[in-house]
């Protein structure tokens, strides 16, 4: 089983279960973790949602010149439907409420990108309403430095984030 | 027959609070509306600001005159440009200095480019947001040209910090003069391909003409500034009426609306994009030589070449850094005009290298507080042609 | 008309409500009692020659411990008409500060207001919706008050609390690889 053979005819066969035999070019062998993963970091589907200064980048990075689109990033308006949400601006106290709730609201697997040295660690915002890196209340995968950063930034950090998708192991499995 | 009768009753309708933000992508940021709803009218409309508040004012009381100018950036920074040159417009009548005149001419090109990008930003998301998809992503690349040009100029896309007190951080060179020129040549026509797209638009005629009147009296009773004031047709423009930096010196018409609704105040901030491109061509042809910092030791940064090689200059330098300039006391409001409106800072100072006192007069929390006024009677769908027409920006509007 | 000229107006109508005039950079700010703000503030704007109809700016000012009155409401105002601008500044005492509203004035003035209440605690009579504006509306204190520390309070806000709770309670449920 597994074994290529050919015909009489010359064509490529093997034999994927015992008793069935399919040509050869037609299948790929690979583990699931791969193929997940690839599919997954195709098309990541971020949650549009703009803080601060960063937002006019990230929407810079989205529009014409640089196209996201081009990677399989279509913003989306609502958590329910996407991956990955960048962080892009400064969270304010009252505003970190409503950053984790959208979080919350998005479905497994879900990624974080923090998008600019506000978001990141305060930035120079370091005062009573501010909260000082948005890590103290959201998982980060990704950290994009800079204030702001330019739209090349934004596309290393998402590339960043799909080899960390690369890499996972199990994350499809339910046991995990 | 019950069941014609039930369908023949009037329908009722029972009224329905929604709360809109502030993470919904045509809010401009983090604005929150609470509206309630009879049917399809807004009958109540609160909102909700105070997402972005950094305590920029607090922090600018804790730093220097020179560390507080990237703190404007962060201001509007959708215009930056503008922010900085207001700022250091402030902190120079406060310290009493005069710019020399090629700083000024620049100072002027630069804000001008400033407005372009921002204007054309608002263009670009009040239409998407509207429904119009392509004028967004041609003004937008049209915006990425500026931002190239911004970079040249001093390294930074978005957050420059160009303008210094006492003048410029540096020259403009040769090579960003012809390219910006050779942009201010093919602009004209680029606006009129999205004018050709948009102004004469049916669907986009219906959705803002009459929509979100204002009359004129009551718009300066409420304090709007900019293109939400003049679209209704007052013609209040802070580089005409109080002149700074080069604006004296160059030629440009304020364009006026007549009726106050979305459909003006679009046609203003239309007629505005071409009247900064006048502008910038006029600083170019007319841009003088000299020098582009004034040179008070006491008040101004030194040249950072000279602080490399010479013991004078790098005193001043670190006494200017680390205790800040001497300032006499006293107290100056400084309005200067932003493209979303008047701009003003006013500071107070006790004579320390600090601002006692730095306070910030920001259009957009002013345009914020008049939405209810604008929304209030009209449809829900009309709620985002009415954020979108008063162009505001939220970092501006928290601070 | 030279805003020296607008101080004499005032002077004539209100003459002991007008404290101090101090002129810097050719800006002219007066200091005025807080009792008979709406009042002056209603005649600058409806006198004809003087027709103040723009409330640029209103804020709030702290001088903890540089002058006896701790707290001052500047208004900054500008008339369309005449092209001229005059400055206002009304003390507020330290203990239990309130001032008289200019909403009924100037519309513009609402969420100005609302500001300096929240920022500096000033409580303003006749307000039509005095709520906190940019803060939470639990938040305690008044951040631009002079003894407000920067990084604010040791004790963190309660609503930041529950946030940091709650992303304490699901990072077990966190992936890691």
């Amino acid at each position: 089983m597994g074994l290529i053979t050919t015909d009489t005819t010359g064509n490529q066969l093997v034999e994927v279960e015992e008793g069935t035999v399919i040509m050869a070019p037609n299948i790929i062998i690979t583990s699931m973790d791969k193929l997940i993963n690839w599919s997954r970091r195709s098309s990541l589907w971020p949650m549009t949602f703009g803080l601060a200064c960063c937002a006019i980048e990230m929407m810079a990075t989205y529009a014409s010149h640089n196209d996201l689109d081009r990677m399989g990033i279509i913003p989306r308006g609502s958590p329910r439907q996407s991956d990955f949400m960048f962080v892009a601006g400064t969270v304010t106290k009252k505003m970190a409420q409503i950053v984790r709730r959208v979080y919350d609201q998005m479905p497994e697997p879900r990624y974080v990108i923090s998008v600019g040295s506000c978001a990141s660690s305060g930035g120079i915002f370091n005062t009573y309403s501010t909260v000082q890196g948005c890590d103290s209340i959201l998982p980060v995968d990704v950290y994009i430095p800079g204030c702001p950063p330019r739209p090349e930034a934004f596309i290393d950090g998402i590339i960043k984030l799909q080899e960390k998708i690369k890499h996972e192991h199990f994350r499809w499995s339910r046991w995990r | 027959m019950e069941h014609i009768e039930d369908i023949e009753k009037p329908f009722r309708t029972q009224e329905l609070t929604i709360s809109m933000g502030p993470q919904h992508p045509a809010t401009h940021g983090v604005l929150r509306l609470v509206l309630n709803l009879s049917g399809e009218n807004v009958v109540k409309c609160t909102p909700y600001v105070g997402y972005l508040h950094r305590g920029i004012e607090k922090l600018g009381e804790n730093r220097t005159y020179f560390s507080a100018l990237p703190l404007s950036d962060r201001l509007d920074y959708i215009a930056s440009m503008n922010n900085n040159v207001g700022y250091v417009n402030a902190v120079e009548k406060l310290f009493g200095i005069e710019v020399p005149e090629r700083a000024k001419f620049i100072r002027t090109m630069v804000a001008e480019m400033g407005r372009i990008s921002s204007h054309i930003v608002w263009l670009g998301t009040h239409i998407l947001d509207i429904g119009a998809t392509t004028p967004f992503l041609h003004s937008m690349a049209q915006r990425e040209r500026l931002l190239d040009l911004f970079e040249i100029l001093c390294g930074a896309r978005l957050t420059v910090s160009y303008p210094r007190i006492g003048g410029v951080r540096n020259d403009v060179s040769q090579e960003f003069l012809d390219k910006l020129y050779e942009f201010v040549l093919e602009f004209p026509s680029n606006m009129d391909n999205y004018e050709t797209l948009v102004t004469e638009n049916r669907i986009w005629k219906h959705r803002t003409v009459g929509i979100g009147v204002i009359s004129a009296e009551e718009a300066i009773n409420w304090g709007l500034t900019g293109g939400t004031l003049r679209g209704s047709g007052v013609d209040y423009d802070v580089r005409k009426y109080a002149p700074y930096d080069a604006y004296d010196k160059v030629e440009f018409d304020i364009p006026v609306g007549k009726n106050g609704d979305c459909y003006d105040r679009y046609l203003v901030r239309v007629g505005e994009l071409r009247q900064a491109n006048r502008i910038i061509k006029q600083c170019i042809e007319n841009l003088p030589a000299g020098p582009i910092m004034s040179d008070v030791p006491k008040l101004t940064l030194p040249p950072k070449d000279m602080v490399m090689k010479d013991m004078e200059h790098l005193i001043h330098q670190f006494i200017l850094i680390t205790k800040g300039p001497s300032v006499p006391e006293g107290e100056v409001y400084m309005g200067t005009e932003a493209p979303k409106g008047e701009l003003g800072f006013y500071f107070v100072s006790d004579g320390t290298g600090k601002p006692y006192r730095m306070r910030v007069r920001a259009p957009s929390f002013v345009h914020a507080s008049v939405l209810p006024r604008l929304c209030e009677g009209g449809l829900v769908a009309d709620v985002i042609a009415n954020i979108g027409t008063i162009d505001i920006v939220l970092g501006e509007c928290d601070r | 008309m030279e805003p020296l000229e607008i101080v004499e107006k005032i002077k004539e109508i209100f003459p002991a409500e007008l404290l101090d005039t101090k002129e810097f950079r050719g800006q002219v700010s007066i200091t005025l009692g807080k009792s008979r703000i709406l009042e002056i503030c209603g005649y600058l704007r409806d006198k004809p020659d003087l027709h103040f109809d723009y409330l640029v700016d209103l804020c709030g000012m702290d001088y903890l411990g540089k002058k006896e009155v701790r707290f001052e409401v500047v208004y900054n105002l500008y008339s369309m008409k005449h092209r001229h601008r005059i400055r206002l500044k009304a003390e507020v005492s330290g203990d239990g500060p309130a001032i008289d509203s200019v909403t009924p004035v100037w519309r513009g003035a609402d969420w100005h207001e609302r500001e300096v209440y929240d920022m500096f605690g000033i409580v303003f009579n006749g307000h039509p919706d005095l709520r906190r504006v940019l803060m939470p509306e639990n938040w305690e204190g008044h951040p631009l008050r002079k003894d407000y520390p920067l990084k604010g309070p040791e004790k963190e806000w309660q609503g930041f609390i529950e946030v940091l709770d709650k992303a304490e309670r699901f990072r077990e449920f966190e992936w890691h690889d």
